[in-house]
């Protein structure tokens, strides 16, 4: 499946770096260089980690998984017009229809035209491109993608669940019990991240990035910092790089205890939720003893972090690790010899190797279905990189595997937990709590791959000269995710949605912005 | 799992009781809530969630509410999954343009006498979020708000708080 080509061999052919994008390289490809990247990618493995718009311009950033190479490329289209991505990449095709709701760009020969987070519910259409227009007066309704056949029936599902659980909604259609097709439409929480994050200040827009999606808000504001600081070249301090770190594996521990306990529940066994809730109240309770904050919100900043880890801290931690260490396996060896549970995980909610390769699908979703990727190890970043810990991958990719998948990762996060606290470096003299300043008055772009607990983020940003945000986008691991939640349901029984939907646990607020 | 059972069964609740000395605020807002949910209605109050545009930080601490620790249903308090159901609306996030017709739509299935509670700093003055052009703001833009708990997220003390004072305000009416 491997090209012969090499990425930046391609790359370097059909285009021309552009200066100050840091870490990895950017190119600027003309209309001719970007139809031979798509001629490229029909031949190559390479993954497709991100695209986004600008008034007059797209952009799209790749990965050759087997070197780990990255690049971003970026066509000027001042017709506003690109040729689309998404039949040698299907992941980009909501991108691109987000770029166009958003920034008006029309993506050509595309394999699905409709509007995406574009409801017909603002006051202007394309309202982030340099001209937005009216409102169109007579919207129509969605049209969802034809369903024929005998005996065939369709359930339409939400905005609004019946549950404490965010909004989208969900069409299935089914032959009895089974469901034939199922077709998602999200955008309902759509906020207007990014239009919100241009103009504003590094510190403000980092308040923004850290409510992409508040499960992930560690990883969305370390991968905002770390873009932000990349692009101006600035070094944190050893003990924030640590406590980052710290943070984001508090932060994984809980969100997988908390879905371990949920996708359990779904398969009404909730002694499971009422035990593992427990444990990710004890998470949350030491994140806030230790953050001041419960979720840790806002304690990832540009520059450094927003709070030092007090002195009794490193006690509360071992503390922690110790008791989960104690209360978290007979739970496990629950899970593990319920004949009953087993049966409504096992087989169920199928995921292909060859799918999440195809759209690139990270975290949980990935691993479960042998997609031997994560961010902490490839690129790889600091201090991950003198830490040792191993990344569970299985080849099962049903419910049950994206279960263990995240019982391993608990494990292993409690081992970097405390591999972090033995070493966690001391604070520099002259500085109350580990952090920077930002040079005012700066520009550069920048990019940041980080791995959330639900998979991989990334952030790019372009900051102007006044070390403004001229430009943010947060790409959530969700984007990649939900749509082969379509492909895993097929087959199975309408009532193994929920426990399907939860094994994959998308961010709804992460996908609309 | 049999051992699981049993230690339940000898260890006692888990579940924070009243006077918790190590949480003294949950402890002083259990007592309160149970007495003034029984007067006003009987030990039931229904909750339906609605997020209208939530990060998705609100619903993680409205769950936690749910947990063995807080165990919001010992006042008789619990989430339904329908808004025909429900006594009160909890509602989060900015209001998405995109949900407001659904949030509206909500409020119109849920049988009076309703509440509505805002939860989080975006539900009670847009937040981040306010000005924008996919958002409305605060969600008494668009409903009648009886009550706001500011936070982001609120912390689920704070919660239990927000749903002792509607209890009050609502008696009171």
């Amino acid at each position: 499946m491997y090209g012969e080509e090499p990425l930046f061999g391609l790359l370097n052919r059909i285009g021309s770096p552009v200066e100050g994008h840091r870490p990895w390289p950017r190119y600027r490809l003309g209309r001719d260089g970007w139809l031979r990247l798509i001629e490229g990618l029909a031949g190559n493995a390479w993954s497709l980690l991100g695209l986004w718009g600008e008034p007059k311009a797209v952009h799209a950033a790749f990965r050759e998984d087997f070197s780990g190479d990255v690049a971003v490329v970026s066509l000027d289209c001042p017709q506003g017009r690109f040729p689309s991505l998404s039949a040698v990449r299907p992941a980009a095709n909501r991108l691109e229809r987000t770029a166009h709701d958003l920034y008006g760009l029309t993506a050509e020969r595309t394999t699905d035209p409709r509007p995406w987070l574009d409801h017909d519910a603002w006051d202007v259409r394309r309202p982030l491109s340099e001209q937005p227009a009216a409102p169109a007066p007579n919207p129509g309704p969605y049209t969802f993608l034809p369903v024929e056949g005998e005996g065939l029936h369709q359930i339409p599902v939400g905005p609004v669940h019946a549950g404490i659980i965010e909004p989208g909604h969900f069409r299935f259609t089914a032959n009895g019990e089974t469901v034939v097709r199922l077709e998602e439409r999200l955008g309902y929480v759509h906020r207007g991240v990014e239009g919100l994050m241009q103009g504003k200040p590094v510190a403000e827009a980092a308040k923004l990035a850290a409510r992409v999606s508040g499960d992930s808000t560690v990883a969305h504001s370390l991968a905002f910092a770390r873009a932000v600081e990349a692009a101006l070249g600035i070094e944190v301090p050893a003990r924030a790089v640590w406590l980052r770190a710290l943070m984001a594996e508090l932060e994984r521990i809980a969100n997988h205890l908390g879905d371990i306990g949920a996708i359990c529940n779904d398969a009404a066994f909730a002694f499971m939720l009422a035990q593992a809730s427990q444990l990710r109240e004890r998470v949350l309770r030491t994140a806030d003893s230790c953050f001041g904050h419960r979720l840790m919100m806002d304690r990832v900043i540009p520059g450094g972090v927003a709070t030092d880890l007090p002195e009794r801290g490193a006690g509360l931690l071992l503390e922690l690790v110790a008791e989960l260490r104690k209360r978290f396996p007979p739970l496990v060896a629950i899970y593990d010899g319920k004949a009953s549970l087993q049966d409504r995980t096992v087989t169920t909610g199928f995921l292909s190797t060859e799918l999440v390769t195809r759209f690139g699908a990270g975290g949980h979703v990935g691993r479960a279905s042998g997609r031997d990727q994560d961010a902490r190890r490839s690129p790889g970043y600091a201090p991950y990189d003198e830490l040792t810990f191993e990344v569970p991958v299985l080849t099962e990719g049903d419910v049950n595997a994206r279960v263990w998948l995240r019982i391993r990762e608990v494990e292993q996060s409690l081992s970097l937990i405390e591999q972090i606290v033995a070493r966690l470096p001391a604070i520099s003299r002259g500085l109350d709590y580990p952090s920077v300043a930002l040079e005012a008055g700066r520009g550069g772009e920048g990019m940041a791959l980080v791995e959330s607990f639900r998979g991989e983020i990334m952030t790019w940003v372009r900051l102007d000269g006044e070390g403004v945000v001229a430009r943010c986008h947060p790409r959530d691991p969700s984007w990649f995710q939900w749509p082969l939640l379509e492909a895993a349901i097929g087959g199975n029984i309408v009532a193994d949605f929920p426990l399907c939907n939860k094994s994959f646990n998308c961010s709804y607020a992460g996908h609309d912005l | 799992m049999l051992k699981h059972i049993l230690t339940s069964l000898t260890g006692g609740p888990v579940t924070e009781a009243a006077p918790a000395p190590a949480d003294p605020a949950l402890a002083e807002l259990a007592g309160k809530l149970d007495k003034a949910a029984k007067a006003r209605l009987g030990r039931s109050l229904s909750i339906r969630e609605v997020d209208a545009g939530s990060c998705n930080g609100c619903e993680l601490e409205i769950h936690a509410l749910n947990n063995p620790i807080y165990d919001l249903e010992r006042f008789g308090i619990r989430f339904v999954a329908s808004p025909r159901h429900a006594d009160v609306l909890l509602v989060t996030g900015p209001v998405a343009r995109n949900m407001r017709e659904a949030l509206v739509r909500t409020w119109d299935a849920t049988p009076g006498p309703k509440w509505l509670v805002a939860c989080g700093d975006c539900a009670v003055s847009g937040g981040l979020f306010a000005g924008g052009y996919a958002c409305v703001g605060p969600v008494e833009e668009v409903l009648p708000v009886d009550l706001r708990i500011p936070g982001c997220p609120p912390r689920p003390t704070d919660l239990l708080a927000g749903l002792l004072a509607l209890l009050e305000t609502s008696a009171a009416r």
